[in-house]
């Protein structure tokens, strides 16, 4: 890199300046998919789409965190950068999107972003808010028995904890001391109910007491900070010392989905304030401020990821959608039903 | 062979394939030191091990959703849950996720997940100890649902169920556990999910029943086999898939059928039953299908007078019996 570093700071344990410039890179990957998936709304070709945008860096630093090829994702719907980061592609996003038969998460039976990626380690979920929660734990009871190094991250956002199962999950993990960690991405609202509505604390983190576990708070617009965060949990987990609840705090900068509307419950200022929290450009300050990438390196990283994103489009456009015959498969293992 | 309770077949089911498995593990309330509340699992602790007879905390979505992670990672979890009456909390796990899972993935992920859970009346278990929950859950394709009745087949349904590669709920008839003995196979033996038994033989009507309902129906046609009137028994074993090739061939010989549950009539699985004949074998009939089942009333009361008006017993069933063989 070109420009000299105006901080010099050590990075945390397992961070080199290559594995921040790859982190920055998905970072960017996810906002160009997530603004084509809108795009592609806007002009007819695909039904649905739901934003990550506010979230990249929480979602890059957590998922950097993990040991890749041992840990496991159960994500939620939000969490397009994570499984960015965990190797899927910009051409299988966009088949997704695409609702497309070779879609490798679901066929084309899901909503976009509900990833089943099991060479990648990514667990299948569905839309109902914190019914995947418990799974990620039963995941974790499984490597706890089978004396398997894994620790599993499981995600969602803070209305996600209004969810009894949310409760049960936490409680049971943190009974059997199961390896996995809790990451809440709170970005301050559900669809429309904002987090004062939701719950009568400021932070998601202090309900880990409860539990008996640590809650942590982190600035979720940061990812190195997320990362340090989510590695201390992780390793602990690892360790056998039992879960942790981090909380990212980050925001949503856009309507949650495609079909909502944000000014009907946000105001224009509130939605114009966000912006200056945007992950991305405060990445960019951060990795220039201490030489580990300059404006060239943010430039080139545009320009492939555009490209990429380009070519997965026109990829994923091209593809077959799924047949009617394709209704029947994956029912049980032995076919349908007669 | 040897002879058996029902629940003695439970337990020998769960058992052998722990030995066999190393996956199979139980998760519930109460089955650990206590061994079960019914003492199911009286034993298994000193055996297995905390790590699998794991006692949960009371909260059944998490029983079930904790049970479908260890399922999806490689495990082969039995979820019990201590009453069928209690898994209303878990319905979205069993319908919404575990029996969605393999198609939702298109196959990436799946779900060799066992339920057990005790249903039914006539233990004077009041509205929350007796329900039967067969129809809120055969809706739900990728699910199955087994109800054995006789010992060797609560032994070797279960065993199926351990090995399936899907989602399957084991219904389980809390009054024929130690009430109903019989000859089990030695050795090891499945019996295949999906089809249905002939409990008796007849060629005058059929009674298509299942769970604790097969024996009474029996009963009932034995006393009528006095009579001249030879009634066939066929226990269904398998709520879903149900076996239609078995329903059709007593159907078609025998002209006349009774559905027989103890679950409510409305919209239950006699319902699936009736329908199933009307589609395919309306003209082989001499007479109306005829259902008898427990009455749409939201539950079992507690006292003695009302568990009897529910339950059909072996009077009422030889008195609809009756009826249609004469229709």
């Amino acid at each position: 890199m070109k420009s000299e570093p105006r901080i010099r700071a050590a990075l945390p344990d397992g961070l080199t300046a290559e594995k921040l410039r790859e982190m920055y890179a998905k970072m960017v990957l996810t906002r160009l998919c997530d603004d084509r998936a809108f795009a592609l709304n806007r002009q007819g070709k695909i039904p649905f789409a739901a934003t990550c945008q506010g979230h990249e860096a929480v979602q890059a630093g957590a998922a950097f965190a993990l040991r890749a090829g041992t840990d496991w994702l159960v994500p939620y719907y939000r969490d397009t950068c994570m499984a960015l980061c965990f190797g899927v592609t910009a051409r299988e996003q966009l088949m997704c999107l695409f609702a497309r038969k070779n879609d490798i998460f679901s066929s084309g039976r899901q909503f976009p972003n509900h990833y089943s990626v099991p060479d990648r380690h990514i667990l299948s979920i569905s839309s109902i808010i914190a019914a995947h929660v418990t799974h990620g734990v039963g995941m974790a009871l499984a490597f706890k028995m089978r004396n398997e190094p894994a620790v599993v991250l499981i995600s969602f956002g803070e209305g996600a904890t209004s969810e009894g199962e949310w409760h049960e999950a936490m409680n049971f993990a943190a009974i059997h001391r199961v390896p996995c960690v809790f990451l809440c991405e709170n970005n301050e609202y559900a669809i429309s109910v904002p987090q004062r509505l939701q719950m009568a604390i400021q932070n998601v983190a202090d309900r880990a007491a409860a539990y008996g576990m640590p809650g942590v708070i982190c600035d979720g617009t940061d990812p190195v900070v997320t990362y340090s965060a989510v590695r201390e949990a992780i390793e602990r987990a690892r360790r056998g010392d039992g879960p942790s609840l981090i909380e990212g705090k980050c925001y949503r900068a856009m309507s949650h989905t495609s079909d909502d509307n944000q000014l009907t419950y946000r105001t224009p200022e509130e939605i114009e304030a966000v912006k200056a929290r945007d992950p991305i450009p405060k990445f960019e300050a951060w990795l220039q401020d201490r030489g580990f990438a300059d404006e060239a390196f943010f430039a080139q990283t545009r320009k492939d990821a555009a490209k990429e994103v380009d070519e997965a489009t026109d990829y994923a456009e091209a593809q077959a959608p799924p047949t009617e015959a394709d209704l029947h498969t994956h029912v049980y293992k032995s076919g349908p039903l007669s | 062979m040897a002879t058996k309770t029902v629940l003695e077949g439970v337990r020998d089911a769960l058992y052998n394939e722990m030995v066999r498995d190393e996956r199979v593990f139980i998760m519930g309330e109460d089955v650990g030191p206590r061994g079960n509340v019914f003492r199911i699992t009286d034993g298994f602790l000193d055996k297995f091990g905390r790590q699998r007879v794991l006692d949960t905390p009371l909260a059944e979505a998490s029983i079930v959703g904790v049970a479908i992670g260890a399922a999806m990672a490689g495990m082969r979890p039995v979820a019990e849950i201590q009453f069928a009456d209690f898994i209303y909390p878990a319905f979205n796990q069993v319908v919404g996720e575990a029996a969605k899972i393999r198609y939702r993935s298109a196959g990436g992920n799946t779900c060799p997940l066992v339920i057990r859970t005790p249903y039914g009346g006539g233990v004077r278990g009041a509205l929350s100890h007796s329900v039967s929950v067969e129809a809120l859950f055969y809706h739900a394709p990728g699910l199955k649902i087994v109800v054995p009745s006789t010992p060797a087949d609560a032994q070797g349904l279960l065993t199926s169920a351990i090995r399936d590669e899907d989602p399957v709920m084991v219904l389980e008839h809390k009054k024929t556990y130690r009430l109903v003995k019989g000859e089990v196979p030695d050795g090891d033996f499945t019996v295949p999910i999906g089809k249905a038994a002939v409990a008796r033989e007849g060629k005058d009507l059929c009674v298509i029943t299942y769970g604790l309902m097969r024996h009474l129906a029996v009963e009932a046609a034995e006393a009528l086999a006095k009579d001249g009137i030879d009634a066939e028994v066929l226990d269904l074993r398998s709520i879903r898939p149900m076996d239609k090739e078995a329903i059709l061939a007593s159907a078609t010989k025998t002209r006349r059928v009774l559905v027989l549950h103890e679950d409510q009539k409305f919209g239950g699985v006699g319902a699936e039953i009736a329908a199933i004949i009307a589609e395919d074998a309306l003209f082989e009939l001499d007479a109306p299908v005829k259902r008898l089942c427990g009455p749409d009333v939201p539950a079992m009361g507690y006292a003695k007078e009302y568990e009897e008006a529910f339950m059909p017993n072996v009077e009422r069933i030889t008195a609809a019996m009756r009826e249609l063989a004469a229709a």
